[in-house]
């Protein structure tokens, strides 16, 4: 399984996109912004889709539309995160704009078929090539090192934002730079496990870190942990049954791991619960 | 592939088109089935926005690929697939929300379920080695080859979907509006939310029927979120609710039978602009 090189390149693409998802994964959950990490993997479809028709490399589309509507997203501030509508009603229209430019991509390309929209839609890891690895890495790398630089003022910005932005925490910028963020993950990971299934890696293992601990640096390590193990368990599930497609393997993995962290939950009740993360 | 390859361009005559619009029988078809789609969405996608459950409803939409996957596999009738499934989506969705944990729980067991239905429904059309253009139909839809047994099924169920609202409308808008309060006068609040989802689950399997998996949301969101900007009491909502879903709707069929787009790109953009109108006036 590791002399193949094709699973060379997706456990090391993979890894760097479970590590970048786990740990951003952790702050979309406690700023309860997986909404928003959907509506941005939405639109790495249609950006991927408006890059295939305009002929332009679809990671152009796929990064430019993510990053640019996680900040947009970000920029409309609290109001973004009360309000889902806004989110959900701009997100159902970016769709219909990835239907749109399915069918100018399909309809111009000769012998069109559906494998484009099928690729972004679910992903390819067992199909990068070498300078998709090392972007992977890269971003990887780029995210860690930026949410290490603002954890901790963001931290407290989404525990509670009006006590940080009394104490001049930068409250806006943060969320506009974490949802930029989050937007750069999604364009990575979307190649790897497809526009429609990111979520699963966004929200499940970071989910499950939440209701294991509430302490926030193991919590992130927890988050991150679950991620690259969904990402593994997935992958080898693939190798050993090629039937099965990876990606709905990776999210298999990840959802057994929430389903885990539930029963893990249940049994130990015993320990209250702070309101912390409730106002957050 | 969702092409709607039926374009015959216009003739000269613009009655002659409307002629054809209004009596080709795949057209036929396709507006009733359109308009029955439209005023269920606008209805119960009025109560969804009032609840902010857009999430809950999009992934209840996403989960009738998986029911439409499951039922190719399995060789079943499609319609039981989407029903079967989004009915299970709705009772698991209803198990996690879970009040005293706050929203950053709920959505991310929310999120967990639909990356998780996705995936299998990814998982099933593999299996099934469906060409891929099925695939497509069933993510965006088609309005084209929609029987004439489809329509009937869709207006019953539609139906009993606002005929359950309607019968909980009162206790349901409490609830949705307060409840804290409703919960202390003794409204069986967890029920009702229930009951909604369930009723939501019903009327999303329905709808994707004709607007494919992806775009549900866009008749249950956009118009019912216009609605609700332009005025504040319940009855005028809704129906401006209705009448939005059918205006996009009628008008969306109606420019995609005439062109080469699909016509979800034409639902989704007319609601999107109208929704952009509205915000900016209002």
């Amino acid at each position: 399984m590791f002399a193949q090189q094709f699973m060379q390149h997706a456990l090391v693409a993979g890894s760097a996109v479970g590590l970048a998802c786990g740990l951003v994964g952790w702050f979309v959950v406690l700023r309860a912004q997986v909404f928003a990490g959907d509506a941005l993997s939405h639109v790495a479809f249609t950006g991927a889709l408006a890059a295939a028709a305009l002929g332009v490399d679809i990671r152009v589309g796929l990064f430019a539309a993510t990053v640019l509507s996680g900040m947009a997203v970000g920029a409309l501030g609290d109001r973004a995160r009360a309000d889902d509508v806004v989110i959900g009603t701009f997100f159902a229209w970016s769709l219909g704009l990835g239907v749109l430019f399915l069918t100018i991509f399909t309809t111009d390309s000769s012998g069109g078929n559906g494998t484009a929209g099928v690729r972004v839609l679910f992903g390819s890891i067992l199909g990068l090539s070498t300078t998709d690895v090392w972007t992977a890495v890269a971003i990887a790398v780029f995210t860690v090192a930026i949410l290490a630089a603002i954890a901790r003022p963001l931290l407290f910005a989404s525990l509670d934002a009006a006590v940080a932005a009394a104490q001049r925490v930068p409250v806006r910028v943060l969320g506009l730079v974490f949802l930029g963020l989050v937007g750069l993950v999604a364009a990575e990971a979307t190649q790897a496990i497809g526009a429609l299934l990111l979520l699963g890696l966004l929200a499940a293992p970071a989910g499950a870190a939440h209701r294991l601990t509430t302490r926030p640096f193991h919590g992130m390590l927890l988050s991150a942990g679950f991620a690259l193990a969904s990402v593994w368990i997935g992958l080898t599930l693939a190798y050993v049954f090629p039937t099965l497609p990876p990606s709905t393997m990776v999210i298999a993995a990840a959802s057994a791991i929430y389903a885990g962290a539930l029963v893990v939950e249940s049994r130990s009740r015993i320990r209250s619960w702070p309101r912390l993360i409730v106002h957050a | 592939m969702p092409t709607e390859s039926v374009f015959t361009g216009l003739s000269w005559s613009p009655a002659t088109d409307v002629h054809r619009l209004f009596t080709d029988p795949f057209m036929v078809h396709a507006l009733a089935a359109g308009t029955i789609v439209a005023v269920m969405a606008g209805v119960i996608g009025w109560f969804m926005v009032l609840r902010r459950q857009t999430f809950a409803g999009h992934t209840l939409s996403l989960t009738s690929f998986t029911g439409a996957s499951a039922a190719a596999l399995a060789g079943a009738p499609l319609a039981l697939g989407y029903f079967v499934v989004c009915g299970l989506a709705a009772v698991t969705l209803a198990g996690t929300a879970d009040a005293r944990r706050g929203r950053a729980f709920e959505s991310s067991a929310i999120g967990t379920v639909q990356a998780l239905a996705l995936g299998l429904g990814f998982l099933f059309v593999s299996l099934y080695h469906g060409i891929l253009t099925g695939l497509d139909s069933l993510l965006f839809g088609t309005f084209l080859g929609i029987t004439s047994s489809q329509v009937l099924v869709l207006l019953v169920v539609a139906v009993v979907s606002i005929a359950a609202v309607g019968v909980g409308a009162r206790p349901l808008l409490f609830a949705s509006v307060d409840p804290d309060v409703a919960v202390a006068r003794g409204l069986p609040v967890r029920l009702l939310g229930l009951g909604f989802l369930i009723v939501l689950g019903m009327s999303v399997a329905e709808t994707s029927q004709i607007t494919g998996a992806l775009l549900v949301f866009a008749l249950l969101v956009t118009p019912a979120a216009t609605a609700q900007l332009l005025t504040s009491r319940p009855l005028v909502s809704v129906a401006l609710s209705i009448a939005l879903a059918l205006v996009v709707t009628w008008l969306g069929l109606a420019l995609a039978y005439f062109s080469i787009y699909p016509v979800g790109f034409y639902i989704t953009s007319l609601s999107f602009a109208l929704y952009v109108v509205v915000r900016v006036i209002a």
